[in-house]
């Protein structure tokens, strides 16, 4: 994916050099790309070689030489099962937010552009996606941790004991919990421009036709945003896999998904010499990520040509 | 026919209301548990000694170190980001715009890059940079200005351009260059005011990144307000809590102002 991107930043710069030389026009582009050096500058220094320190990180040895150790050591048990993990979690949860989240937008879509109800639901949404992390694990460990409000009201007035069965809100279980709670939210802001694209119109078409509301759901609404709910999903897919700092501040014993594993293999000092390893995780995380993205974008081109 | 619209507005209204209430006891229900969590007093009594320590700041300052640090950090993060993004954002959008139209699409992928590589990807690349930045200007908490602005790129990017759509950029400086200003006037009195809500917007959702940030923070070794609030976690519960109920308050009412300032601008768009 870097590749491709530094690619075109010579072909960017390249008249830069040759400019001065081939008139006036040329040495106009040379003079406005001036103007964006800045910007490119400091996407280079902060954002490609972090990404290409990866890159190559995760094909060196400790010693520096080009080795295949690092990416043969992603297929460890360890590893493979943080993977499934992380892609598990990402799945489950990216499917219920979907799935609820899409109700929750079409509910407040009725209510129409301006209204009060829209304005409070997208901006707890906004919280609840963008801002959670650490604040978002406090918050579950305040309702349900083992002294939280939830848990004590529960065992104290109905004598349930919601952790009969072991404490598994600091484990995968509560990570999946925590994470519907930033991706419903995250599904509504996502998903609301696409339900804003549905005209009224059309429903007006399918019912002077003689067609119920559950054919306009199933050939004409449905269908519509059939791309845009798939392509949301898979935002919600690659929000909870790169996600990290609620299941760092939540997850008290190992490091069951690949965050986690990066964590460790950057800070622990017993597998010295491993940092590469590091990399080569991070490696995966971004090749997966770039490839949900992908589909993504290619999903967002067929939404766009109904729904604008 | 209008009968089957008002019975299906009905309805609506009435789905809407069921899922607005449930939404509303779902989120309302953590921020009490909190709440309820923090003004724990001894035995079973309420107390609400350690809200009365968070806002008496020269005592909480004394009592929590961290946490105090964290706080002035974040401040002067949000202050430093919001001022790098826009002033390497704005320029940079309006430039591409009005003379280099060719790199447009070069420059809109380059800032929604940085949603395809994860904070926690980022962190691993950044450590060998953060050395240099170490070396040359220090390693104190501002310089994640730097990551920040990375961060807040797509977001800050999207808000930018969808507020120069809305006008014409082109013709506007036209105008102002045509009657003998410099494009530093046109940036700053013609195009600057007239995207005015975009450049807020934008303004606004870095604020809320770099408040919710934790990731760089944490694994470069900085301090800002989110890894005091989860070191704090291990041996004040309370007062962690406290602070997270806080933040999310804090973030919630910035982000429906947020939603008035987004609002002006699809009216304005409309009457023009």
């Amino acid at each position: 994916m870097t590749a491709p991107t530094t690619g075109t930043i010579d072909q960017v710069k390249a008249p830069t050099t040759t400019g001065v030389r081939c008139g006036r026009r040329r040495r106009w582009l040379h003079r406005d790309l001036l103007g964006v050096l800045p910007f490119f500058v400091f996407v280079t220094i902060f954002l490609f070689i972090p990404t290409l320190v990866v890159v190559i990180g995760a094909f060196a040895g400790d010693d520096g030489r080009p080795t295949l150790e690092n990416i043969s050591a992603l297929s460890d048990g360890y590893i493979v099962d943080a993977f499934v993990r992380s892609i598990t979690l990402s799945a489950v949860t990216a499917i219920i937010g979907a799935v609820i989240g899409a109700l929750v937008g079409y509910a407040v879509v009725t209510a129409g552009p301006d209204s009060l109800v829209r304005r409070l639901v997208t901006s707890a949404c906004g919280v609840l996606a963008q801002f959670g992390g650490v604040t978002l694990a406090f918050a579950f460990i305040a309702t349900i941790g083992l002294s939280g409000f939830v848990t004590v009201f529960l065992h104290d007035s109905l004598g349930i004991d919601i952790f009969a069965g072991g404490v598994w809100l600091f484990d995968l279980p509560g990570l999946v919990l925590v994470y519907t709670y930033f991706q419903i939210p995250l599904m509504v802001i996502v998903f609301l421009p696409a339900l804003d694209g549905i005209r009224p119109q059309w429903r007006e078409a399918t019912e002077s036709l003689g067609g119920s509301t559950w054919y306009y759901w199933r050939h004409v609404a449905g269908p519509l945003l059939a791309p845009a709910f798939l392509g949301s999903t898979l935002l919600l897919f690659a929000n909870a896999f790169s996600a990290y700092a609620t299941a760092a501040a939540l997850v008290s014993q190992g490091s069951p998904i690949v965050p986690l594993q990066i964590r460790s293999a950057l800070t622990s000092e017993v597998l010295l010499g491993r940092e590469n390893l590091g990399k080569a995780m991070a490696l995966g995380m971004v090749v997966v990520v770039a490839l949900v993205m992908w589909l993504y974008g290619l999903l967002q081109r067929r939404t766009t040509r109904w729904l604008d | 026919m209008a009968g089957l619209r008002k019975r299906r507005a009905r309805r609506q209204r009435v789905l809407r209301w069921i899922v607005v209430t449930v939404l509303a006891v779902l989120f309302v229900l953590p921020l009490f548990a909190m709440l309820e969590f923090t003004t724990r007093g001894p035995g079973d009594s309420l107390s609400w000694e350690t809200w009365r320590v968070f806002f008496d700041w020269p005592a909480l300052g004394e009592a929590y170190p961290i946490l105090w640090t964290g706080m002035k950090a974040s401040f002067w993060l949000v202050l430093l980001s919001v001022a790098l993004t826009l002033v390497l954002l704005v320029p940079t959008v309006v430039w591409v715009r009005l003379r280099l139209p060719r790199i447009r699409r070069l420059v809109e992928f380059i800032s929604l890059l940085p949603l395809t590589v994860p904070a926690i990807v980022l962190v691993v690349g950044l450590a060998p940079v953060y050395a240099w930045v170490v070396y040359f200007v220090g390693g104190s908490s501002w310089t994640l200005m730097f990551a920040y602005t990375i961060l807040a790129l797509p977001f800050a990017y999207r808000a930018i351009d969808a507020g120069l759509s809305a006008i014409d950029v082109r013709t506007l400086s036209e105008a102002a260059r045509s009657l003998g200003s410099s494009w530093a006037t046109v940036m700053w009195r013609v195009v600057l005011p007239n995207i005015r809500s975009a450049v807020l917007s934008a303004a606004f959702l870095t604020v809320a990144l770099v408040l919710g940030e934790f990731t760089i923070a944490s694994l470069l070794n900085r301090d800002n307000i989110q890894v005091a609030i989860n070191q704090l976690g291990k041996s004040s519960a309370q007062m962690s809590v406290a602070v997270s109920l806080a933040a999310l308050v804090l973030a919630f009412v910035l982000l429906f102002l947020l939603s008035f300032a987004g609002r002006r601008r699809h009216r304005e768009r409309k009457t023009s």
